[in-house]
């Protein structure tokens, strides 16, 4: 798995490329947590690379959007969830709690 | 029927994925079930890996998968802890953020994909049986 961080006027965006699973959630959490260190707490978590995901990332997902809730100073938003990963998250229920978009760039202009 | 042995680690996730991933596209299954039946197996391995292996040095647990009329059936044995999958609380997904239970999501992910989950504990150790049902 790799993340790359692109830098906006408004948000950051969270790209990830390849598996999130028990073994790389570590590393998704601690790159979302430094972007919440940093005080960025509005984010896009791009997934149009992203080939899978299991519950260790919606954990991942969920404690991130917790975080940048608080106090309303933010939120993260999903962008391209790829068919099977948004099945997998509708199951779970977590489509409630995320704002999701087609693009990513459109997600970033709704911030 | 197709039986591997994994150490214990998270590190092999993925070969646990491809490996089922394999057996159900030999079997016929749609891409959408093979998504299905890696994640539901990436969920059971995950949970021995987390809690009935944990602190056990050099913990290994076997996999299995036989297709046999229209079903694959994939089993998980471990020699680690056991423990009752009914007294593992159903998480609320109709619950706001701030009440959202981060735990027992694995095993609900697995009942919801595959068309069966036992949780049998027996001599020759911890087993869960996951089948998936073709079509």
């Amino acid at each position: 798995m790799e993340v790359t961080i692109k830098e906006f006027k408004h948000c950051n965006m969270v790209s990830v490329i390849g598996h999130v699973d028990s073994s790389t959630a570590p590393q998704f959490t601690r790159a979302l947590d430094a972007q919440m260190d940093k005080g960025v707490f509005k984010l896009v978590v791009d997934m149009s690379a992203m080939e899978y995901m299991s519950s260790a990332g919606f954990r991942a997902l969920l404690a991130a959007q917790r975080n940048c809730k608080r106090y309303n100073r933010g939120e993260v938003f999903l962008a391209t969830v790829p068919d099977r990963i948004r099945e997998a998250l509708e199951l779970a229920g977590f489509t409630e709690l995320f704002k999701t978009y087609a693009d990513p760039l459109e997600a970033v202009g709704n911030f | 029927m197709t039986a591997l042995t994994f150490p214990a680690k998270f590190e092999y996730l993925d070969e646990i994925r491809d490996f089922v991933g394999e057996q159900a596209r030999a079997s016929g299954f749609n891409e959408k079930d093979i998504y299905c039946v890696q994640l539901a197996a990436d969920e059971a391995a995950s949970n021995v890996i987390e809690h009935a292996c944990e602190g056990i040095p050099n913990a290994s647990f076997e996999l299995t998968c036989d297709f046999k009329d229209d079903r694959l059936v994939i089993t998980v044995i471990d020699h680690g802890k056991s423990f009752d999958p009914s007294k593992v609380a159903q998480p609320d997904i109709e619950a706001d953020l701030s009440d959202r239970k981060i735990g027992g999501l694995g095993i609900f992910l697995m009942r919801k994909l595959m068309d069966e989950v036992r949780y049998e504990i027996t001599a020759s150790g911890n087993l869960l049986t996951l089948v998936k049902r073709k079509g």
